[in-house]
């Protein structure tokens, strides 16, 4: 996340990780934990129906929701029932899939397991339930006939096949996206005009995520104003987005005990914000992606909208060091790479068009610029002089002070304004 | 540190009940009335402020505390911009002096008693860059120092040496320091953090005096800037205190209109009266690089100097006026400062460009009034280069105030401002004349690091508190280098333990020993002696 180059990876990745959530607390195996994290992100971009199948033989995924202890004589809902309500059909008004549907594709699944040794999944067909499974109508009473031995392994493509021919599926993948990178809310209008259109152009491209990202991306929608800075930012976009928009350098990753120190300690910090990546409070993933009516609200409350300050306020004055290295927001490097920092006016414009993904009004501009960068002086000049007085003589405390406690009250302020919480 | 507890004295008894409650009729509230409430449970637990007031810009001196027995040598330095000698107002029985002739209310103030004039207030080696001079006043440095810290913040931080951790509390429900009108300034920053609460920040939910905060769209971007305005409206821990606080105070003294600084230092005689325990008020107001056209050349006692010394003015005198109404004038002092004076002699653009020392005024009832030290010189036929030498050092006036306002502990003052100077004699000091009782805001919140001895010689026991995982002790300078890590540790356990500073061949002074435990840091000044 950290490192990435522009890229839309990570933040598929993580939306993944929310969609098929799991807890590394419960799966408690190293190996299994970066296996099922690795396959999303090699997925994040792919087949969404191979996601499915692949997640549904994973290890860790196996472990979490108990799947490899699902055999025939002792069926195990519980990965099926996830299956079809979080991860594939979702709970929309017209899925109408019934309880002994659950259990029918519980008998599905039967017969996965995990080999200890080996850790490689593999696929017992004398634990597998070899009965032909009936689905209800909303399945259009669809059969999947019992196979024995290894071919038992075929009914969950069979099981999934089923999952995808019912439209709900591609719609609920394409809501899921929207919230993710829209907004959380979906009239009717959003419904008809954007999440049916998607759904098509998902289901014709055979599941393929590219297509209906390309499409929602050059959509006018996407780009209309109404529909921009409304998202409000996850603690894992507030940290490492803060973190990538100052380039605040790290350790080397060569250097992995200072390097894993820093990032252990954002992770504690995105941690007490709401969001452990790698641990969502439970199967759903993390409220603010499902829980009608407040969503993407639920990241702010009157105790974790003090400590992003507080994080943000700590970057930009102390830093946090460890093992004598410091991650720190260099404001004058930051200051440096804006276009005209020599001119208040469009080092504050500047600044925020990198740190804000709202519009600020010009009055507000002024009054910012004037109470921090002039110190309630008029006259612009007076920080252009303090600017280039810098420039000239990098090495001189005085000239560097006088610029630095300027800037770092600056971002440090703009960081504090609710403004800064909206993506 | 000293209790002050003379503070009850000074409040109206409550044998004046219940007639009259400060000036309220106690016949137009039912008994139960909050108001009512509000003022009869007086605020016997506040104790002295402190309102500081910023003039930015770099206000001429010379042309608002005017040397009329020098007054040749004045006028022939600054002919185009001097006062007449006839419109200059008199000081009660003291002809040496005059004021700017827009300063009426200050004039009325000197001549009741409530103001000390203290002239020529500079450093050595004055500095004439506004940021530099700025950040130089309110760090309370020496010129060729540069302390990213600034003195009120540090003493502040000697005062509450746990903030924030547990706070606020039943001690200081309050913020220590408000800024009134702009974003919180480099004077309330202390060691660790920045002291003060600014209340035109946007997170704030008083939107006080010309507080632009964008009206949030109508769209979802709207929706949701406003919950999250909410949120941080109710999250700001102080604001229903300040509320409350400001609504216990319907009326008070008349303030002149459009007059930003008496708008702000409303706000303060509100805020003092309803109770704050807030110890220090920043207000300011800008305008003074009055590098050309200060005075009219037609009357140069008009103009924008006048116009800005009648916003002062006026603005002062009405809120010693208020302070006097609402029954708080012993309990309220305040000061002014700009980061220099002007040039003593005047530009051809009927203006004065930079210069270095100028007087400060000191108000209030608790004031010793007068005239502090002598006219400034001014050398026959003044060259662009000559400026007005100071004959104070400002950290004398600090250190003043520190001592006989705060009541603070010399060697205290000494940590706060690196070194000790003169003390003037411009405060009332008889509030510190009592008996000395530890303050209990000292051990306050949760101690998290704390030495002793302290002073010490040449080693001192460092004791932190941690609650586990990465915990580092770094000893920090006063120009806020690190030069000592005692602790980079990832501890297993929590509990305090300690650790041994050897400050060896270090030169006397203040050291900081800051805590960071994840996300918590706290810092303790240390004071190295002989």
């Amino acid at each position: 996340m950290l490192k990435q180059d522009r890229s839309i990876r990570e933040k598929l990745t993580l939306m993944w990780a929310d969609h098929f959530g799991t807890e590394t607390n419960t799966i408690r195996n190293a190996h299994f934990i970066y296996k099922h994290n690795d396959l999303l992100r090699k997925d994040c971009l792919g087949n969404f129906r191979k996601m499915v199948k692949d997640v549904t033989i994973d290890p860790g995924m196996l472990i979490y929701l108990n799947g490899y202890l699902n055999e025939a004589t002792a069926p195990d809902e519980n990965y099926a029932r996830e299956l079809m309500e979080l991860y594939t059909l979702g709970k929309g008004p017209t899925v109408a899939y019934t309880e002994p549907d659950v259990r029918t594709a519980a008998s599905v699944l039967t017969g996965w397991r995990i080999n200890p040794d080996t850790l490689e999944v593999y696929f017992d067909a004398a634990k597998h339930d070899i009965k032909s499974k009936t689905f209800s109508s909303y399945y259009n009473n669809t059969v999947i006939p019992g196979r024995a031995g290894a071919d038992g392994a075929l009914e969950t493509d069979d099981l999934i096949s089923m999952l995808f021919a019912k439209q709900e599926t591609s719609k609920y993948i394409c809501r899921c996206i929207y919230r993710w990178f829209v907004y959380y809310k979906i009239d009717a209008a959003a419904e008809a005009n954007v999440i049916t259109p998607l759904a098509i152009i998902f289901r014709s491209n055979n599941y393929e995520i590219k297509p209906v990202l390309e499409a929602l991306f050059k959509s006018e929608h996407f780009f209309d104003v109404l529909n921009q800075g409304c998202l409000i930012k996850s603690p894992v976009d507030h940290v490492i987005g803060c973190m990538r928009e100052f380039n605040v350098l790290f350790p080397p990753v060569a250097d992995y005990g200072d390097a894993y120190g820093m990032w252990s300690f954002i992770r504690s910090f995105m941690q007490a914000m709401g969001q452990n990546i790698g641990d969502p409070p439970d199967v759903s993933g993390w409220p603010a992606y499902y829980q009608e009516p407040s969503f993407h609200e639920i990241w702010i409350t009157h105790d974790t909208l003090p400590k992003r300050n507080q994080f943000t306020d700590l970057m930009t004055w102390n830093g946090y060091t460890r093992n004598e290295k410091t991650i720190i927001i260099d404001a004058i490097a930051f200051t440096k790479t804006l276009p005209n920092p020599g001119d208040p006016n469009k080092l504050v414009e500047d600044a925020l068009s990198v740190i804000y993904r709202v519009p600020v009004s010009e009055a507000a501009i002024q009054s910012i610029k004037q109470s921090i960068l002039l110190s309630g002086q008029t006259q612009d000049y007076y920080w252009t002089n303090a600017w280039n007085g810098y420039l000239s003589d990098p090495g001189n405390m005085q000239a560097q002070t006088i610029i630095s406690n300027r800037l770092k009250s600056l971002y440090q302020y703009l960081m504090n304004l609710s403004e800064y919480q909206l993506s | 540190m000293r209790r002050r507890d003379f503070l009850r004295n000074s409040l109206p008894a409550a044998a004046v009940l219940p007639a009259v409650v400060d000036g309220y009729s106690i016949k137009a509230f039912a008994a139960d009335s909050p108001l009512l409430q509000a003022l009869m449970n007086p605020t016997t637990e506040t104790d002295h402020v402190l309102v500081i007031v910023q003039l930015s810009g770099g206000n001429d001196g010379l042309n608002m505390v005017i040397p009329v027995s020098n007054y040749s040598g004045y006028y022939n330095a600054r002919s185009n911009v001097a006062i007449a000698e006839s419109k200059i107002l008199k000081l009660d029985g003291y002809e040496h002096t005059g004021l700017h002739p827009a300063m009426t209310g200050l004039q009325k103030m000197y001549n009741d008693g409530k103001l000390n004039i203290v002239q020529a207030v500079g450093y050595p080696s004055p500095n004439f860059s506004h940021f530099r001079a700025t950040d130089i006043w309110m760090s309370g440095s020496a010129s060729d120092e540069v302390v990213s810290t600034g003195w009120a913040g540090r003493y502040l931080n000697t005062e509450y040496p746990n903030y924030p951790e547990g706070y606020p509390n039943e001690t200081m429900p309050d913020p220590l320091a408000i800024q009134i009108g702009s974003i919180t300034s480099l004077a309330l920053q202390g060691p660790a953090m920045n002291m003060a609460m600014g209340i035109t920040n946007p997170t704030s939910f008083y939107n006080l005096i010309n507080n632009v905060v964008d009206p949030a769209p109508d769209n979802p971007m709207g929706y949701e800037l406003t919950y999250i305005r909410t949120i941080a409206k109710q999250t700001n821990r102080f604001a229903e205190r300040i509320v409350a606080a400001a609504s216990k105070v319907p009326q008070q003294a008349a303030y002149p209109q459009d007059n930003y600084l008496a708008d702000q230092l409303k706000i303060v005689a509100r805020l003092v009266k309803g109770g704050l325990k807030t110890r220090i008020y920043m207000v300011g107001m800008g305008g003074f690089d009055t590098h050309s056209s200060q005075a009219e050349s037609s009357d140069t006692s008009v103009g924008t100097h006048a116009r800005l010394l009648k916003t002062l003015s006026d603005a002062i005198k009405a809120f010693t006026d208020d302070c006097q109404f609402l029954g708080v004038q012993d309990r309220v002092m305040g000061l002014t400062f700009s980061e220099f004076g002007r040039r003593i002699k005047s530009n051809s653009s009927m203006g004065t460009d930079h210069g270095a020392a100028a007087p400060m005024f000191i108000f209030g009832k608790q004031t010793i009034p007068g005239v502090t030290g002598n006219n400034p010189s001014i050398p026959t036929g003044a060259s662009v280069q000559d400026n007005i030498p100071f004959q104070y050092d400002f950290r004398s006036v600090y250190a003043t105030i520190l001592e006989k306002w705060f009541c603070v502990p010399s060697a205290t003052i000494e940590t706060v401002l690196f070194r000790n100077f003169q003390r003037l004699n411009i405060v009332n000091d008889a509030a510190c004349k009592g008996t000395p009782v530890d303050d209990p805001n000292q051990t306050a919140g949760e101690q998290l690091i704390t030495n002793y001895p302290n002073p010490f010689t040449t080693t001192t026991t460092i004791q932190y508190k941690t609650r586990g995982g990465h915990t580092l002790v770094q000893i920090i300078d006063m120009l806020g280098r690190v030069i000592r890590t005692l602790v980079d540790a990832d501890l297993r356990t929590t509990g305090t333990f300690t650790v041994t500073f050897d400050s060896g061949a270090l030169p006397t002074g203040v050291y900081y020993a800051r805590l960071q435990n994840e996300a918590k840091q706290q810092v303790r000044p240390m004071l190295k002696v002989r």
